[in-house]
């Protein structure tokens, strides 16, 4: 039974997940609060969540990990902007439909009591076409390219953020939260989504407890909005599209002779891939507070991908189980390690564990692929 | 430079197995200087084996060695690599060719061997810091390409080179070599246009009177014939035959390569019962009565059919297949049997007219050829045949799930999701009928053996109920009792339901006991269709490239 629950799980999770477990054992005697490492680990999850998600429709098509996430953050990035640019307008356009159809009470939703959550809605909204869009062109690419997809992503989601460097400053944003204050243009680095939709998931149905033993805060609708999107991707995985999808990266000539459109259904992963690293990242800022600019992006790719990795998936096979498992996994070590190692050792060596972690799992996976290609 | 009595070259006995198969058995010959030696065989009579243990292949050492000795001049050797073969002065031209592309003609011929000009470098460290002499180099593969009586600049890079020339470079490279006293020529007019083969012919003999032996592979027993003094035929591992040229006709020679006993076969049982059993000697004149008696019309019509499959090109193919038929395709591997199939289907590249049941079908779709009911079970079965990474009831089920919308729950083009209940139901189905030893329906495809992987395969092509089912080597890689349960279940499907099936096979006598009529494919075009019932070696004669006329103005 042990031996099998083993070779299920796989030695690499279960020395990770011991790992964890003897970090949350030490952290006491050095001084690190259990309950609040649990909360942060909780909130890191629901907050990378998502993000991980999005390597599941390109992983299942045979298009290898995401490397190009950040293409979708882009897409994020300016449904995020945008919905706080336009925030005035898109309520003022709400309210009017309600003085319009004369219904008053949505006139009082739209503009107190729903401000927020609308204004992290319209994030997501406008987010989707453009992730749609950038994703169809990055599908495009990526089906010229069979074989080296990740290599290609890689530099995709590079260049784009470098791109972007240059479209931030000259999009001709104007809302003063946003433009650097001596120009009166260009956005700056960081922009506050306080007053915006600061904490909109996070905080909804939270439990927060606050007493002298005990300091635990569970952001419950942030991971319900995450399970409800594994859930929709776990469906989705399920019809006749997903079904023919993972049958392309299983085998893309089977699929072929089983009258399969390979390309379009690489396509459609890729598309979908982007929406959920749109989505992932404005998730993410709700709860971090922050929208980060020009090279926020650039190196987000990493950890979604040591996740889903590290929760077993390999580079042509994953499911939902190894995204919750892996981004579980993965953000644990990365908020227990530090705090109790540098306890410990009295050293700032959170960084570079971060990065031994996250690159050696990364290089594991990769490794790992080799050994089982036929 | 040849010695009067020992010969340059005597095989003793040589025998191999691999892994427990044995493909070879007590193979004896001698082979004298300036002799032209035909080798002739079936694919998988044993030739390639025998070719690698001649010339020191590393498969041979590593999996074992071989039985019985090799003498060369009288003294024993025993070659564990090429290059000991090479240095006795063997030479061998590979059915692929092993140029490099981006080399020229000379560079390929002379490569590593190349003249050098002496420099004060290579004093002083060695000869690989030495200029090469283009001059030289130039005259000497001139020289080599001469001999051929071709006419190919020295310059010319070989990636732009046709195929034909590739081949007279890759001779002239054995030329070239000083010492070479035997070469080996593997179906080296396989890729040559008539009049390219037979300057090559005249070429060969050429280097024969020189002293050089040759032995030459081929399928073309017409070439062979006019080529070669003595002729080897080897079936099934074993030497059948030794004798000079002259003393065989060409139709005795594609006996000997197909004839068997038929007890040997275990699924050689005659012409099985079959509703429309062809006596008649003629296939065109029973068709014909067939056609009166039953008002058949064709099941499947291809018109001047090519496919662009590598390896496996379809020229111009035409024939009928009757509605109930068990239709055979065979030949031999590269001739383009498999492409007829593949092209149908729309796996590759096709053109030409293919009408199912009087309406032409689209080329080039596999998506369309599924949607007009044909299934198609692939000769690459771990390639495009099966999802190894799958389970069995995805194996079984996605086909028809995805062109027919079977095993879907919801609203067609809203929303679909699978319905793995039917799924695993279906696949438990075949499990059953077909005997597949499995441990249940989730079982990865990739898990099972060979011949259970044929099961699922075929239960694939079966759930989509199909008009006509086109098979590829439906036999290739299983062991004997799975091979004849394959075949059963194609005969007894055919005779329940009714399906057209086309069988392409390379083996003969497995299409001659399941087909009722056989078409034998030869250079991308059908060499003739004969009733199954007819003797071996009219199929032999086929393959080898003899058509019917010919045959008749040899034996006049």
């Amino acid at each position: 039974m042990i031996k099998r629950f083993i070779q299920n799980a796989g030695w690499p999770r279960i020395i990770i997940a011991l790992f964890l477990l003897a970090l949350f054992i030490a952290a006491p005697f050095v001084g690190v609060r259990v309950d609040t490492s649990l909360s942060n680990t909780l909130v890191r999850f629901g907050m990378n969540g998502v993000m991980v998600l999005a390597m599941i429709p390109m992983v299942q098509a045979g298009c290898g990990l995401n490397f190009g996430l950040p293409l979708g953050i882009i897409a994020g990035l300016l449904g995020a902007t945008l919905s706080i640019e336009w925030n005035t307008e898109i309520l003022a356009w709400l309210s009017g439909l309600g003085t319009q159809y004369k219904i008053s009470w949505l006139n009082d939703i739209f503009v107190t009591a729903w401000r927020e959550p609308l204004g992290f809605a319209s994030a997501i909204i406008i987010a989707i076409p453009i992730a749609a869009i950038l994703g169809w062109f990055y599908g495009k690419l990526l089906n010229r390219v069979k074989g080296d997809e990740m290599m290609i992503a890689t530099y995709v989601g590079f260049s784009s953020v470098s791109f972007m460097c240059i479209a931030w400053l000259l999009l001709p944003y104007k809302h003063p939260t946003m433009v650097w204050g001596y120009a009166g243009k260009g956005l700056r680095t960081t922009i506050s989504v306080e007053g915006y939709w600061l904490h909109v998931l996070s905080d909804s149905l939270a439990l927060n407890i606050k007493t002298d033993d005990i300091h635990l805060y569970i952001p419950t609708g942030m991971l319900i909005f995450f399970a409800v999107m594994a859930v929709l991707v776990w469906i989705f995985m399920r019809t006749k599209t997903g079904t023919a999808m993972t049958a392309v990266g299983s085998n893309p000539e089977f699929a072929r002779a089983s009258g399969v459109n390979v390309d379009r259904m690489r396509t459609i992963s890729v598309m979908l891939s982007t929406i959920l690293g749109a989505i992932g990242i404005i998730v993410y800022e709700q709860s971090f507070g922050f929208i980060q600019l020009y090279m926020g992006p650039f190196y987000m790719a990493l950890p979604a991908v040591a996740s889903i990795l590290l929760g077993g998936a390999s580079v042509n096979k994953a499911g939902i189980l190894n995204v919750i498992v892996g981004t579980f996994l993965f953000q644990g070590i990365l908020t227990m390690t530090p705090s109790v190692i540098n306890s410990y050792l009295q050293t700032d060596m959170s960084e570079v564990i971060r990065l031994i972690v996250s690159n050696g799992m990364i290089l594991y996976a990769l490794t790992r692929k080799v050994r089982a290609g036929r | 430079m040849s010695e009067n009595n020992t010969p340059l070259l005597r095989l003793d006995h040589i025998g191999k197995e691999f892994y427990g198969n044995r493909v070879l058995s007590d193979i004896s010959f001698d082979i004298n200087a300036g002799e032209i030696i035909g080798l002739v065989g079936e694919n998988g009579a044993g030739k390639s084996t025998l070719l690698n243990i001649l010339f020191g292949m590393p498969v041979i050492s590593s999996t074992g060695g071989h039985e019985g000795a090799l003498f060369v001049d009288g003294k024993k050797v025993n070659f564990t690599s090429p290059n000991q073969a090479l240095a006795q002065g063997i030479g061998m031209v590979h059915q692929e060719f092993s140029l490099i592309p981006g080399f020229t003609a000379t560079e390929n011929i002379l490569l590593n061997r190349e003249v050098l000009n002496g420099s004060s470098l290579s004093y002083l460290f060695s000869d690989r810091v030495s200029t090469l002499n283009r001059e030289e180099m130039n005259a000497r593969a001139s020289a080599a390409i001469n001999t051929l009586g071709v006419n190919i600049n020295p310059d010319m890079i070989v990636s732009e080179m046709p195929v034909g020339y590739k081949q007279f470079i890759e001779i002239a490279r054995e030329i070239d070599r000083k010492n070479t006293r035997l070469l080996f020529l593997d179906e080296p007019t396989a890729v040559l246009a008539e009049s390219e083969a037979e300057i090559l012919i005249t070429a060969l003999k050429k280097l024969a009177r020189s002293g050089i032996a040759i032995v030459f592979i081929s399928h073309r027993l017409s070439e062979v014939k006019e080529l070669c003094s003595r002729i080897l035929v080897l079936r099934d591992g074993k030497l059948i035959t030794d004798q000079p040229a002259e003393s065989l006709s060409a139709r005795q020679i594609a006996s000997l390569m197909v004839g068997r006993e038929s007890e040997k076969k275990v699924d050689l049982q005659k012409l099985p019962e079959e509703p429309e059993d062809i006596e008649s000697e003629n296939a065109s004149d029973s068709l014909t009565q067939q056609k009166k008696k039953k008002k058949i019309r064709p099941a499947l019509k291809v018109e001047h059919l090519w496919v662009d499959m590598p390896g496996e090109t379809v020229r111009d193919v035409s024939f009928e297949v009757m509605k109930g038929e068990i239709f055979g395709i065979g030949g031999l591997a590269g001739h383009g049997k498999l492409g007829i199939p593949n092209g149908i289907m729309g796996l590759y590249p096709a053109g030409g007219r293919v009408r199912l049941f009087g309406r032409s079908l689209t080329l080039n779709k596999p998506r369309k050829a599924l949607g007009r009911k044909m299934a198609f079970v692939s000769e690459d079965r771990r390639g495009v045949g099966l999802l190894l990474d799958e389970p069995l009831d995805w194996n079984i089920t996605f086909t028809a799930m995805q062109t027919q919308g079977r095993f879907l729950l919801g609203i067609p083009y809203i929303f679909q999701m699978r319905n793995e209940h039917a799924m695993r139901k279906e696949a438990r189905k075949y499990i059953d009928s077909l005997n597949i030893k499995c441990t249940g329906p989730s079982q990865l495809a990739g898990e099972l053996s060979g011949g259970n992987q044929q099961k699922v395969c075929l239960a694939k092509a079966f759930v989509l109920r199909p008009n006509i089912l086109l098979i590829c080597e439906p036999t290739r890689g299983i062991d004997i009792g799975a091979k004849s349960l394959v075949l059963d279940t194609l005969k007894e499907y055919n005779r329940e339901n009714g399906t057209t099936i086309i069988i392409t096979s390379s083996e003969l006598e497995e299409l001659r006991s399941v087909c009722n009529r056989v078409a034998i494919v030869d250079e991308g075009k059908i060499a003739g269709i004969l009733p199954a019932s007819s003797p071996a070696e009219d199929f032999g004669m086929l393959m080898m490239g003899q058509t019917h006329q010919e045959e008749g103005e040899e034996s006049a």
